[in-house]
């Protein structure tokens, strides 16, 4: 098997063969299985178009949201089945933050913290809803910068703020997994190295699938790394190993910018 | 201990707050079908109207139709009564009512194309003056006048002073001041749509402005010009309370613009109010439909095709 | 003077004349075109409070919240209360009714069944909705909707406020949908994701995300259909009933301002012309006000 050289023990997810298509037989993703380590950061690389969003988007069943595009294999969450679990619990347990920062435009910094409680009508006690609120921006390093303007709109932050606000969004409901769509590309690199920074910081208590098209990114925080190339998995394992001693020929060539 | 243990209740190992009870998923998952088949219900009741007003035209109007229909003036109320108490058809057409329509929404489209291309032109050259933000203002808010008030004006304008007496002059004053406003803002919204490189192109090779505007913008923008005119022509088509005020109506073809005029709402307006001819409502409103929904089609069409 | 003899410079410049005086030709003629409509605009104020002037001479301002409208010689009086009243309980019951239906269809066209063939379908047909002639919708409401009310027990021959709210309410939901709808389809792809990433239901998202973010939208489009509705004529004086009393209730019958002229504007002359006219004066003020405000509101959304 391609993934021999990952054992992953207790792993926070299990994927298995799985395989998306956005139009009929046309696979985006073709049957990819790995195991994603607890508390730890794994990095999702390939080139343009290789379908690593595809991947990420499948895992939170983000794809569910619009026809016509097939999802086969099965995903295990913490030893739940998450395939046919109601995506509701689903997505409460996957937080997803994607490429372009995306806060409620509607919402105040702090609604936007909490905003994932308020869509599924679960009413905390105010206590709880500010610690909740400074838990979160703790974690994401924001409350210091925001803690005297939480009722501003949120849309009023710098793009790395209100990317980070987009993760204490996703951190405040306590996910098993927290799932990142390339949550630097639109970021200048003050922002991008903040953010890196969080991310290590963060996996002491979450585990995190994080796409990256930013091979040095990928080196410098994850610590295991998966190749993908046309829809498939093509290397997956330690970062180190990999960026050292990769063993597919495509896996070398991307590393060493032959293409991607 | 609760009866229902607590891993049958909650998922995860979530922190104390978030917890997603089966109650309150299976009652977010019902308001959500609910609510899709209420969007759904609704929906379908919106558009019911149309359907049934057409099944209705059809239904008791399509008998009437015929070239007779096209071609000859309505019967008096003796002759209709007379075919009624025969149980015949009530002979005759709305042949007035045609001309009559033809004639007012050609003279209005000759008053109101022109100014309005012209001033859609003016709008899309000079997009920030001040001028041109209250010529649209302005435009903006004619478009919402009631068409009754246009008749009263048309009636101030034409009736009294120029005509001295209903005219169908007067009917396509009423009709021109209301497909104004429209040309003007669908020349603007066509004109901005052309990518401002052709323009200059024609303008860099030192071309004189109007040849620009009539060989350049105007061709580019043609079909959305021509879309723009059939919608604000078949929006006046059935107007009927404007010209109540201005055309009058008229039981003869009559196409001196200074004379009282007939035209196919008018003609429907009269067969509703007499109980002899109310048969003819519904063929007249079915050709009235007919003609709307052509002019709604083809301007779709053309509209779809240059997309 | 034969062009063929001159000077390349110079035949330059003669034709940059030439054009420059035809460029100035024709921004005048821009700029003229586009009086027309402010000369429009203005001599129809103009004319309507010239008009409206005997009327409001003789009655004053209690023109307007006068209920007596009496054209019997000697006595006459005009007030417009009842005409005033009756526009706009009809409006806004119009407007009540449209509201839920307008506001499913702009979600089925720009949500739910966004860009599919069923929305090609059923979108055009709303659409149609505003090219149905108002007399049609009379000679409907007359013959099929009346006796169904007439049925359910609705008093006056099926005739009043109610009959004439409810098809004035089905010929502004165009008005209404074409507006929010196209807000609704606005809304970025990426907030209802942001949403849907929370684990919120598509109802969830629908209310916490799109109407939110397309609010100012669907209020401005509320708003024109509501002013479209108060200028409608023939469908509601087919219906309405045309009694000149302020209405009092919604089975009451009654008139609209609009409804009214059409009504006694044929045998009117004298005071009772200028006072048909200065009702008309007065809609055309709330009609342009109405409108005034829903173009704000869609200006501030940019
Ligand atoms: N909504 C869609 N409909 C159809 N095809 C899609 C859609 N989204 C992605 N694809 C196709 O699926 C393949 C994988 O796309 P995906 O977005 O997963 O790539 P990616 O690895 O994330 O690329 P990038 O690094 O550019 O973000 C591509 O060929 C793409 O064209
Ligand atoms: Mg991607």
């Amino acid at each position: 098997m391609k993934e021999d050289n990952v054992n992953i023990k207790d792993p926070v997810l299990s994927i298995r063969n799985l395989s998306v298509a956005y139009d009929k037989g046309n696979y985006a993703v073709k049957d990819v299985s790995a195991d994603i380590k607890r508390n730890a950061v794994t990095a999702i690389m390939g080139p343009s178009g290789c379908g690593k969003s595809t991947m990420l988007r499948a895992i939170n069943r983000m794809h569910e949201l619009y026809e016509n595009i097939e999802t086969k294999g099965s995903l295990i969450l913490n030893g739940k089945d998450i395939t046919d679990m109601p995506t509701i619990q689903l997505r409460r347990m996957a937080g997803m933050v994607f490429q372009r920062p995306n806060p409620f435009p509607t919402l105040s910094i702090y609604d936007n913290v909490i905003a994932g409680y308020k869509l599924n009508g679960i009413r905390l006690k105010k206590k709880e809803r500010d610690e909740v609120v400074e838990r979160s921006l703790r974690d994401v390093t924001l409350w210091d910068e925001v803690k005297d303007t939480l009722h501003k709109k949120g849309t009023f932050l710098s793009g790395g703020q209100q990317q980070r606000l987009c993760i204490a969004r996703a951190l405040a409901f306590d996910p098993e997994v927290i799932l990142l769509d390339e949550p630097t590309s639109a970021l200048d690199p003050v922002a991008t190295s903040k953010i890196e920074d969080l991310l290590v910081k963060l996996k002491e208590n979450y585990s995190i699938l994080m796409v990256t098209h930013n091979m040095s990114q990928a080196a410098r925080i994850s610590d295991y790394s998966m190749f993908m190339y046309l829809g498939e998995l093509v290397e997956y394992g330690k970062t180190k190993d990999m960026f050292t001693n990769p063993k597919d020929r495509r896996t070398e060539e991307y590393l060493t910018g032959k293409f991607g | 201990m609760p009866l229902v243990s607590s891993s049958l209740n909650e998922w995860g190992n979530m922190n104390s707050a978030a917890k997603i009870t089966v109650a309150n998923l299976s009652r977010r998952t019902l308001k959500d079908k609910l609510f899709k088949g209420l969007v759904l219900f609704m929906s379908l009741i919106t558009i019911s109207p149309i359907v049934l007003i057409i099944y209705k035209l059809v239904e008791k109007g399509y008998r009437q139709i015929s070239l007779d229909f096209i071609i000859k003036t309505p019967p008096n109320t003796f002759e209709a009564m007379t075919a009624l108490s025969n149980g015949e058809l009530i002979p005759g057409g709305i042949a007035n009512g045609i001309t009559g329509t033809l004639l007012m929404v050609v003279l209005a489209s000759v008053i109101a194309i022109p100014v309005g291309v012209i001033t859609g032109i003016y709008l899309y050259e000079n997009p920030g003056k001040l001028l041109a933000n209250l010529t649209r203002n302005i435009s903006d808010i004619l478009q919402g006048v009631p068409s009754i008030v246009l008749g009263l004006i048309a009636y101030m304008w034409i009736v009294k002073p120029i005509t001295s007496g209903f005219s169908a002059l007067a009917g396509s004053v009423s009709l021109s001041i209301m497909m104004l406003p429209m040309i003007v803002r669908s020349t603007e919204e066509t004109l901005k749509m052309i990518p401002e490189s052709i323009k200059e192109a024609a303008v860099a090779l030192g071309v004189p402005y109007y040849k620009v505007i009539l060989r350049v913008l105007i061709p580019t923008g043609f079909s959305g010009l021509l879309t723009g005119i059939l919608l604000g022509i078949s929006r006046i088509l059935g107007e009927t309370a404007p010209l109540m005020l201005t055309a009058l109506g008229s039981s003869v073809i009559n196409l001196d613009i200074t004379k009282p005029t007939s035209a196919i709402p008018l003609l429907i307006w009269e067969f509703y109010n007499d109980p002899n001819m109310v048969d003819l409502i519904w063929s007249s409103s079915l050709l009235l439909m007919g003609m709307v929904l052509t002019l709604n089609l083809v301007s779709k069409r053309i509209a779809a095709r240059t997309k | 003077m034969k062009l063929g003899k001159l000077p390349a410079k110079q035949f330059s410049q003669l034709l940059k004349v030439h054009q420059m005086n035809s460029d100035k030709i024709t921004k005048g003629v821009l700029l003229l075109s586009s009086f027309v409509i402010l000369f429009v605009a203005g001599g129809m104020i103009f004319s309507l409070v010239e008009g409206a002037i005997p009327a409001l001479k003789s009655f004053g301002l209690s023109f307007i919240w006068s209920n007596n409208w009496n054209p019997t010689e000697g006595k006459e009086n005009y007030g417009a209360l009842p005409f005033i009243a009756g526009t706009i309980i009809t409006s806004v019951a119009a407007l009540l009714i449209s509201l839920p239906l307008s506001f499913s269809v702009s979600l089925f066209l720009g949500e739910y069944y966004r860009g599919t063939r069923i929305a090609k379908i059923l979108g055009p047909m709303v659409d149609l909705l505003a090219g149905i002639p108002s007399i049609v919708y009379g000679l409907w409401g007359f013959y099929v909707l009346r006796p169904l009310l007439i049925d359910l027990g609705l008093p006056n021959q099926g005739f009043g406020i109610f009959t004439a709210s409810i098809i004035l309410a089905i010929m502004i939901i165009p008005y209404a949908t074409s507006l929010s709808n196209e807000i609704i389809t606005m809304v970025p792809n990426e907030l209802k994701e942001a949403a849907y990433s929370l684990g919120a239901t598509r109802s969830e998202v629908i209310f916490n995300v799109v109407v939110p973010s397309a609010r100012s939208g669907i209020i401005a489009g509320y708003i024109l259909s509501f002013g479209r509705a108060l200028g409608e004529t023939m469908a509601v004086t087919m219906l309405i009933g045309n009694a000149n009393i302020v209405p009092d209730g919604f089975f009451s019958t009654g008139n609209t301002m609009a409804s009214v002229i059409a009504n006694q504007f044929g045998e009117a002359d004298g005071l009772k012309l200028s006072s048909l006219i200065a009702i008309g004066l007065l809609l055309f003020l709330m009609t342009g006000i109405i409108n005034a405000i829903g173009k704000f509101i869609i200006k501030r959304m940019g």
